[in-house]
């Protein structure tokens, strides 16, 4: 059973602004019952611009109705500007949080409101831009919409992008494509400082050189050998000679030598000190 | 709150006379049956007993029954057990609406090498015979592992039919048969099958025992190892409270099966016409001529089958549904998609599972509030009936 906040529940069993608006200005869809869960929201706007009424229909799991509840409650007497930088952790955060796999809801949320903008603007019913690239085709998420929660969650993984937009979680094949696009993005995120790392100065302290070793670990090395189902283990450091073990699937892998001198070792090398030899221990 | 427990076919009350057969080998009599002085000894009289006992409900040898931890480790035994003496020109046979406990064994012989081949059901989940026939052609050696009633839709396959015809064809037959026992007869001195598996807490026994059936000649790598234990075919010391434990489940299951299953066919069908009567836009999923007595599987359209779970949990009912949100996956349940049930009742698929222990009283609270759960979710939905549906269909 989810471990739902008290909030959540709150507003599964007593949803606020539930309904329909006969005339609305604003009016968003998005889901469908193949998808699971759909969410249709409407809103009115009084003489001065603002959210006066706003009422919304939900098909979905627990988490829906009260991400949609919530939206509700957060909209009501804002201006279209101030509505439109919610975000789902808004929504999410509104709620005391959410199941890291019910995240999705909160950005379902996001997207409703997003469309009933549009529809208030335009005048049109929001559909999706034929033109975005579809990553996921079971269950229709756009690249555009992948980078978006990417970016304003900070996610690293493949299994946080399913949790946040759902793709990914069907039949699995573009799980490849997703990773290039968090790869993409983290990359273009890395401060150019960093992607150029500065020659360390010549001669580092001890404590200067485990830290920076460590961070170079943390850094340039554990993510690439995680991709595989790896890790690594520092072990110790002694002068120029570095201790390491591997863990996951790393541990017992046939090529943990050459991932061992022709990558970490080299890696330390690049960023550290070009003296560093790398050892597995107890080999 | 009283708790309304719909949810047999989850896991199932341990029955106080089990409890009470159990506690003795958790006192005073926690010798090791192998030990060689009398006070080990004397314990192993009592797991021979309860073989026996076991070995009656399904009309098998004491011989043939194997004690293992849980049904999964069963199926497990009888697929990697078969497949490793069979090697890996052996095909693979089983369908797509079985338990991940035969569906993971079977995916990864795939991964492995093996030719595995999933045969379809129809639209109320009854095996496709003639796709069964076609992937038993060509000879050769082969596992047939074809569960006998569905855990989801209570289902029941014709195993007599499944098992004549893998017989036929000469290849090697097992059958799941977690979800029967208890609630039908099980002979296997009428029914040729070459292996069970059979899970304790299925039937008012408690989790953590489950029996594999081994027909006696019906050659089988050893898959668990480490001991002399069970004829050296399960290595491990017995679990010798749970053995004793299962061995008086059995012969309950065996004393009440008639009358439990006149009692749970009835109270199951009250609360099944009466939920499709009080429940516009809702249908049963599955053969209801071909069904275990004690299992309704029913979908209520237009709303999401996690959300009627925490409505009734509110009220102290417990039951199951396939929806994808419930079980954190994105996938709905893979039974209900194989049978091609329309997506818009998919997600709204609710379990009912009934045991002895139920009653009519139970069974007409849930009538009294379900359909107030389901009006109070439709009026949140945007698909009523009469709506106009949003256009990303």
């Amino acid at each position: 059973m989810w471990n739902y906040s008290e909030k959540v529940m709150d507003h599964f069993r007593n949803p606020r602004n539930v309904g329909k608006i006969s005339d609305p200005d604003g009016t968003g869809t998005v889901g469908s019952l193949a998808c699971g869960d759909a969410l249709t929201l409407m809103f009115k706007l009084d003489g001065n611009g603002r959210i006066v009424d706003v009422k919304f229909q939900t098909f979905g799991c627990a988490s829906a109705i009260a991400s949609s509840s919530a939206l509700t409650e957060l909209v009501l007497g804002k201006t279209i500007e101030e509505a439109e930088k919610i975000t789902n952790k808004d929504i999410a955060n509104y709620l005391g949080g959410l199941p890291d796999q019910k995240m999705h809801c909160s950005v379902m949320g996001r997207e409703a409101l997003e469309a009933a903008i549009h529809n208030y603007r335009t005048g049109e019913t929001m559909v999706r831009n034929l033109e975005d690239h579809i990553i996921c085709t079971c269950f229709g998420v756009s690249e555009n919409e992948i980078r978006r929660v990417v970016t304003e969650n900070s996610l690293t993984t493949v299994d946080e992008v399913t949790n946040f937009c759902k793709a990914g979680g069907g039949c699995g094949m573009c799980r490849g494509d997703i990773q290039k696009i968090i790869d993409s993005i983290r990359n273009a995120q890395t401060p150019p400082a960093l992607a150029l790392a500065p020659k360390p100065p010549r001669k580092l302290s001890n404590l200067q050189k485990m830290k920076l070793i460590e961070e170079i670990i943390d850094r340039e090395i554990r993510p690439q050998l995680k991709k595989d189902g790896g890790d690594i283990e520092l072990i110790d450091i002694v002068g120029d000679r570095v201790v390491i073990a591997f863990r996951g699937m790393c541990a017992g892998c046939h090529s943990a030598a050459f991932t061992r001198q022709d990558f970490i070792e080299a890696k330390l090398r690049e960023f550290v000190d070009p003296a560093i030899t790398v050892e597995e221990e107890g080999k | 709150m009283n708790t309304i427990y719909f949810d047999n076919n989850a896991t199932t009350c341990v029955a106080p006379e089990v409890r009470d057969a159990m506690m003795p080998f958790f006192g005073e009599l926690y010798g090791n049956p192998s030990s060689m002085h009398a006070f080990g000894g004397q314990v192993n009289k009592h797991v021979a007993e309860a073989r026996e006992k076991i070995a009656a409900f399904l009309h098998a040898e004491p011989s043939e029954i194997i004690f293992t931890s849980c049904g999964t480790e069963s199926d497990n035994m009888a697929i990697h057990g078969s497949a490793e003496l069979l090697g890996r020109q052996a095909k693979v046979i089983t369908s797509r609406v079985e338990h991940p406990a035969v569906l993971g064994p079977c995916r990864r012989l795939k991964d492995m090498g093996f030719s595995e081949t999933e045969i379809p059901v129809d639209s109320v989940g009854q095996l496709d015979l003639d796709a069964f026939r076609e992937a038993l052609k060509g000879g050769g050696p082969a596992i047939v592992s074809i569960m006998w009633a569905n855990n989801e839709t209570g289902v029941v396959f014709p195993l007599e039919k499944i098992v004549a015809m893998a017989k036929e064809a000469g290849v090697v037959v097992h059958s799941d048969a977690v979800q029967v026992a208890g609630k039908l007869p099980i002979d296997v001195k009428k029914l040729p099958v070459d292996m069970l598996s059979i899970s304790g807490h299925k039937l008012h026994a408690p989790k953590g025992i489950g029996i594999f059936y081994l027909r006696r000649g019906t050659r089988l790598k050893t898959y668990m190892l480490g001991g002399h234990q069970e004829n050296g075919r399960r290595g491990g010391t017995e679990n010798v409270p749970y053995i004793v434990g299962l061995g008086k489940a059995c012969e309950l299951a065996s004393a009440n099966m008639e009358a439990e299953r006149r009692l749970v066919t009835r109270l199951r069908d009250k609360l099944e016409n009466g939920l499709l009567a009080t429940c516009p836009d809702a249908s049963v999923n599955g053969d209801r001529a071909h069904r275990l007595p004690n299992t309704t599987n029913i979908s209520f359209e237009y709303i999401e089958g996690e959300s009627v779970i925490f409505d009734m949990n509110d009220l102290g009912i417990c039951a199951s549904t396939g929806s994808a949100c419930a079980a954190g996956s994105l996938e709905p349940s893979h039974v209900i998609r194989a049978m091609g049930v329309p997506f818009t009742a998919v997600h709204g698929s609710i379990r009912f599972s009934l045991s002895r222990y139920n009653t009519e009283a139970e069974v007409d609270f849930v009538l009294e509030h379900m359909p107030k759960i389901v009006r109070r979710l439709r009026d949140l939905s945007p698909f009523r009936k009469g709506d106009a549906l949003p256009v990303e269909l």
